[in-house]
């Protein structure tokens, strides 16, 4: 194995932390993208805590590796990894989406340290991903650009230009990621949406595609791996997920995209949440 | 028949009521319907239900296709995307053909208060009011959206429908009668007077009463069609006046405060412009933190007013 089985129960153990966080941001009440920012968390662990070169004391250290959030509205769970990092305070978590504080209820690259692009608006953050990593590369830098897009996101047309632009210029430096969990705002992706065979369109598009189930932190590890290594063009992991994920309540159900929870919920979500860890423990 | 004071759940529920006689009406969405309300429109009627996906240049031109064909299309989604991500389709498939589409800007200013400025609609009546042939229209309460729908309907050519996210209270007659370019005075008025649209007209009313106590009388006008702006009322409301407000909950520039100016430009008489200063929108706990922050409560109407009058 790659990974030693400790490096895997550590990452194990952040991917809990950034769904203690998401919860700890959105307490009863207050209305959050619970879903989506579950749903990824796990493959979020491991960029920011395995694969992603990053320097927290120096947010814009030329040599860092990029994360664009092109599904912005999953920003919790960003915000969720970078304040383990330290790139905030703790304190801010409480302040999320409010006049005070620097989380923003989309990522916004002037209020809060570690957000690179300005995203919210789906269907752009490939592109801008793109134009990131033809920078690194003329500038002769090594680093990776990584973005995130939701499997709804498809829908936009940008989506399908990025593709196609990225294929066109090699550009081996960036790393797509679908999160690929079936659901979208109002209903299932098959419901609104519904786009067959993406693997099929990708790899036409000239894409190196992988796919994996994006809860499981060895095939995350080795996908990642992967995409590095694959020097011919851009590649795409396609992580099969859960909207939701670890908390039953949630999953699979469209209404948790953009909701707030009761109390009931809530308690039951930290009940998860120490459960996940006893598990891990075991 | 309104249901309640929300805008968008009486948008949605009088395009289901028209729709039952009117087989030419289509909707389409962008994945937002249980926002946007189209989702009513979509159990009533599925098969004139389009849900074209998170692709909203796509739907706009589609649009302008299914009016080619004769249907009368309203696209739906915030507004932010709704004119803002599909602005070229608007403007080509659209605009320009004069085709009889009608858009809807759900949850616009600043109406979606948590997800900050990428989903505040703070340009979008300076976006739609620069297109020709586009009318453009803000309504401030339940009663004049289930006006201006019906109105929708019935005219022909394109059409944006700015829609606040929130509930605002009752201040139009359900009674009086409504067309399309009209501008109806609120509060009469003699020393100053404001023109004022979607939910600065509920703050002018406020501003009204907050100034009355000081000695000062201030006339409110619902100014809820954009576009075309009728001016010569806009003119006639100024007769005995010594100054002008506008209030709008929008960019300063482009917006209702815009489009007066260069219309009263030949009338010597102050004017001051209450809006957004030159910035994007952020996220907030609740929309009136927001409008304070923006200074679009009533006492900020009172302050431009009090600026007007000391400008004499
Ligand atoms: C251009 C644009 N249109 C609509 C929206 C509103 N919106 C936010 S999230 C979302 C659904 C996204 O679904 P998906 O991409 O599958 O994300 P996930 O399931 O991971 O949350 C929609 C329609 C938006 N943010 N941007
Ligand atoms: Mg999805």
């Amino acid at each position: 194995m790659k990974y030693s089985q400790e490096q895997i129960i550590e990452l194990k153990r952040k991917a809990i932390q950034i769904r203690a966080n998401i919860l700890e941001m959105i307490p009863p009440g207050k209305v959050g993208h619970l879903g989506g920012s579950s749903s990824i968390a796990d493959v979020m662990a491991a960029l920011y805590f395995h694969t992603m070169e990053v320097n927290p004391s120096d947010p814009k250290d030329p040599k860092r590796d990029r994360l664009i959030m092109s599904k912005g509205h999953a920003v919790l769970v960003q915000y969720a990894c970078l304040v383990e990092l330290g790139y905030f305070g703790r304190e801010e978590l409480a302040k999320v989406k409010t006049l005070e504080g620097m989380l923003q209820g989309h990522p916004d690259m002037d209020k809060t340290p570690g957000i690179e692009a300005v995203t919210g608006s789906l269907g752009q953050g490939l592109s801008v991903a793109l134009g990131l990593a033809l920078g690194l590369r003329l500038d002769k830098l090594p680093n990776r650009v990584y973005a995130i897009v939701g499997d709804g996101e498809q829908a936009e047309g940008q989506i399908w230009e990025a593709v196609m632009a990225a294929h066109g210029f090699k550009a081996n430096n960036l790393t797509a990621i679908v999160d690929f969990n079936g659901l979208q705002a109002t209903s299932t992706t098959k419901e609104i949406f519904p786009i067959e065979n993406l693997v099929g369109k990708w790899s036409s598009f000239g894409w190196n595609v992988i796919e994996i189930d994006g809860h499981d932190m060895v095939q995350i590890l080795d996908a990642l791996e992967e995409a590095k290594a694959f020097t011919e063009g851009p590649s795409v992991i396609l992580a099969h997920t859960v909207k939701g994920k670890c908390f039953p309540f949630a999953e699979g159900k469209a209404k948790y995209h953009n909701a707030s929870m009761t109390e009931e919920e809530y308690k039951e979500a930290w009940v998860c949440i120490e459960n996940l860890k006893r598990e891990v423990e075991a | 028949m309104r249901t309640s004071d929300s805008l968008r759940k009486t948008y949605g529920e009088t395009l289901v009521e028209l729709g039952k006689d009117n087989k030419s009406i289509v909707m389409l969405e962008a994945d937002l319907g249980n926002s946007t309300m189209s989702s009513l429109f979509g159990s009533a009627y599925p098969e004139r239900y389009f849900q074209m996906g998170i692709a909203e240049q796509n739907m706009a031109s589609v649009a302008a296709g299914l009016s080619l064909a004769g249907k009368i299309p309203f696209i739906n989604s915030f507004a932010v995307f709704a004119r803002g991500r599909a602005y070229d389709q608007i403007r080509s498939s659209v605009a320009i053909a004069k085709l009889n589409v009608k858009i809807c800007g759900s949850s616009a200013g600043l109406s979606d208060y948590g997800d900050g400025k990428t989903h505040q609609s703070i340009d979008d009546i300076a976006l739609m009011q620069v297109l020709p042939n586009m009318t453009v229209l803000s309504p401030c309460d339940a009663i004049e959206t289930e006006k201006m729908t019906k109105a929708m309907v019935e005219c022909n050519g394109p059409v944006y429908l700015r829609i606040n996210r929130n509930d605002l209270s009752l201040v139009t007659d359900p009674k009086a009668d409504y067309k399309i370019g009209q501008m109806t005075e609120m509060v009469k008025g003699k020393d100053v007077v404001v023109f004022a649209t979607g939910v600065m007209v509920q703050q002018s009313i406020q501003a009204a009463k907050i100034l009355e106590k000081e000695g000062i009388s201030l006339r409110v006008v619902n100014v809820s069609t954009i576009k075309p702006l009728d001016v010569t009322a806009l003119q006639s409301y100024c007769e005995g006046v010594k100054g002008i407000v506008t209030a709008e909950e929008h960019s300063i520039f482009g917006g209702l405060g815009s489009a007066v100016c260069s219309a009263l430009s030949m009338k010597r008489l102050p004017i001051e412009v209450l809006g957004i200063q030159d910035s994007f929108g952020t996220s907030a706990e609740n929309y009136s933190i927001l409008l304070k922050h923006y200074g679009l409560e009533s006492e900020d109407v009172a302050k431009k007013v009090r600026a007007v009058l000391s400008a004499n």
